[in-house]
């Protein structure tokens, strides 16, 4: 019993490191020569790692550990406390409501629910900014969203090959 | 779900409105920290390289030219002091506050934030280093924005081309007061409510004008861009390009205008 404890707490490590490292992605600075337009292209990487492990352990990962995750996003980011945590509870609640369906889809199916669930999130953040008179409308916050789609299925692919790798369940 | 989603709301509508968080979020932001440490390290490493494959006669040329960069400045500093003796035994005589000697903090920048949309960066001094909301940041060209957000080792500057940023500031020329609110592109102010007769024109230097109390007295701001009046609109069109490097500079200048200093030993109560 003890060992399964344990391994259960190792496999731990791997799921906090995942979303370590996407949040590394998400805030890295870009090089000067990028043009700074370039930045509305930036995936959301802690959501992709997000739906990838509700979707592989709904009982693990779910609407609360979405909520607490979305909070340290909104420090990282500066952004309101709990917008984040909105954005993320809606994600996890989609990724979490469909993942018997996403584990049967084929991978650009599962593109195409992350490119609407991702697409809702930003939405959401949008709304929040919008409100609080931070940005101004437009559309290319979908932008990202379609970025993030078309990077799904080589997030799918690293992530399943860690999950066997380092038997996390 | 409801009620996290409930929280959230909630959470957000105090932090909004309230600065009743800002100690949770300081306490979560060192959590964080490491995190905006490690991502820096691209452009740090990127740096490395560079020095790394500098040649000799190229250091030697930087040192040359550095030596005489020294020198130009050493010249000026002497003239600046004497200036600015001059300037507070006149002002004595005036019987006007003597111009503040500001002391400054070099910090390193540490993140972008990866929205485009918000033009905010991240230093690597916080409230250990006696760093406050609201302290002007410089670097080595020009104002730069100011502090909105700090926890210990960390703090978080609004660059003064964000859109929700604006900076009282005053042409060197003619001595009008404008105000230069950042448009949301790297490198462009727009001056609001410019009359369409207004003593303004291309090339003219504005500096901060210290109304407000936020920001010390005359520091460079930006340069004139654009000056244009359609006589349809109430206003005329201007625009400035600011003078500090806002997306180039990896060193920034912390301001401790002797003023802010006082502030916080009054506020202890010794």
């Amino acid at each position: 019993m003890a060992t399964v404890a344990g391994e259960r707490d190792s496999s731990l490590w791997v799921i906090l490191l995942t979303f370590t490292v996407a949040m590394l992605f998400s805030v890295v600075s870009l090089p000067e020569f990028i043009p700074w337009q370039l930045g509305y292209l930036r995936p959301q990487w802690v959501e992709l790692v997000l739906i990838y492990w509700i979707m592989a352990l709904p009982h693990r990962i779910g609407i609360f550990s979405a909520w607490v995750l979305g909070l340290f996003v909104d420090v990282l980011t500066g952004s309101l406390l709990g917008q984040h945590g909105v954005a993320f509870i809606i994600v996890a609640y989609i990724a979490s409501s469909l993942y018997q369906r996403l584990r049967m889809f084929a991978v650009w199916q599962q593109s195409l629910i992350v490119f609407v669930t991702i697409g809702i999130s930003q939405l959401v953040n949008f709304w929040v900014e919008n409100f609080v008179g931070l940005s101004q409308w437009d559309m290319r916050f979908l932008l990202s969203a379609l970025v993030s789609a078309m990077l799904w299925p080589w997030v799918f692919l690293v992530l399943r090959h860690l999950r066997r790798l380092f038997n996390v369940s | 779900m409801i009620g996290l989603t409930l929280l959230s709301i909630a959470l957000m509508v105090v932090d909004h409105l309230s600065d009743l968080l800002d100690d949770v979020r300081s306490g979560l932001t060192v959590v964080v920290t490491p995190v905006y440490v490690v991502a820096d390290y691209p452009n740090r490493t990127a740096e490395l390289v560079q020095q790394m494959f500098t040649s000799r006669d190229g250091l030697q040329e930087q040192v040359i030219s550095l030596e005489e960069q020294l020198l130009l400045m050493k010249v000026k500093t002497e003239k600046m002091s004497a200036l600015t003796a001059e300037n507070n035994r006149l002002r004595d005589l005036l019987g006007s506050a003597a111009k503040l000697q500001d002391n400054v903090l070099v910090a390193e920048l540490v993140g972008v934030d990866p929205d485009p949309n918000k033009h905010e960066v991240v230093i690597d001094k916080g409230t250990q280093h006696d760093v406050f909301v609201g302290q002007p940041v410089l670097d080595a060209e020009g104002l730069m924005g100011q502090v909105i957000e700090v926890s210990p080792l960390t703090s978080r500057v609004l660059l003064i081309s964000d859109q929700s940023h604006s900076v009282p500031v005053q042409v060197v020329r003619s001595n009008l007061r404008l105000i230069a609110q950042g448009a949301g592109v790297t490198r462009q102010l727009d001056l609001m409510h410019v009359q369409g007769t207004a003593d303004i024109r291309q090339g003219d230097l504005l500096v901060s004008s210290g109304l407000g109390n936020r920001f010390p007295v005359g520091y460079p701001v930006g340069i004139v861009t654009q000056f244009e009046h359609d006589p349809s609109q109430p206003f005329a069109k201007a625009t400035a390009n600011p003078s500090a490097m806002l997306d180039r500079s990896r060193y920034v200048l912390l301001v401790f205008t002797e003023a802010s200093l006082r502030e916080p030993v009054s506020g202890s109560g010794s």
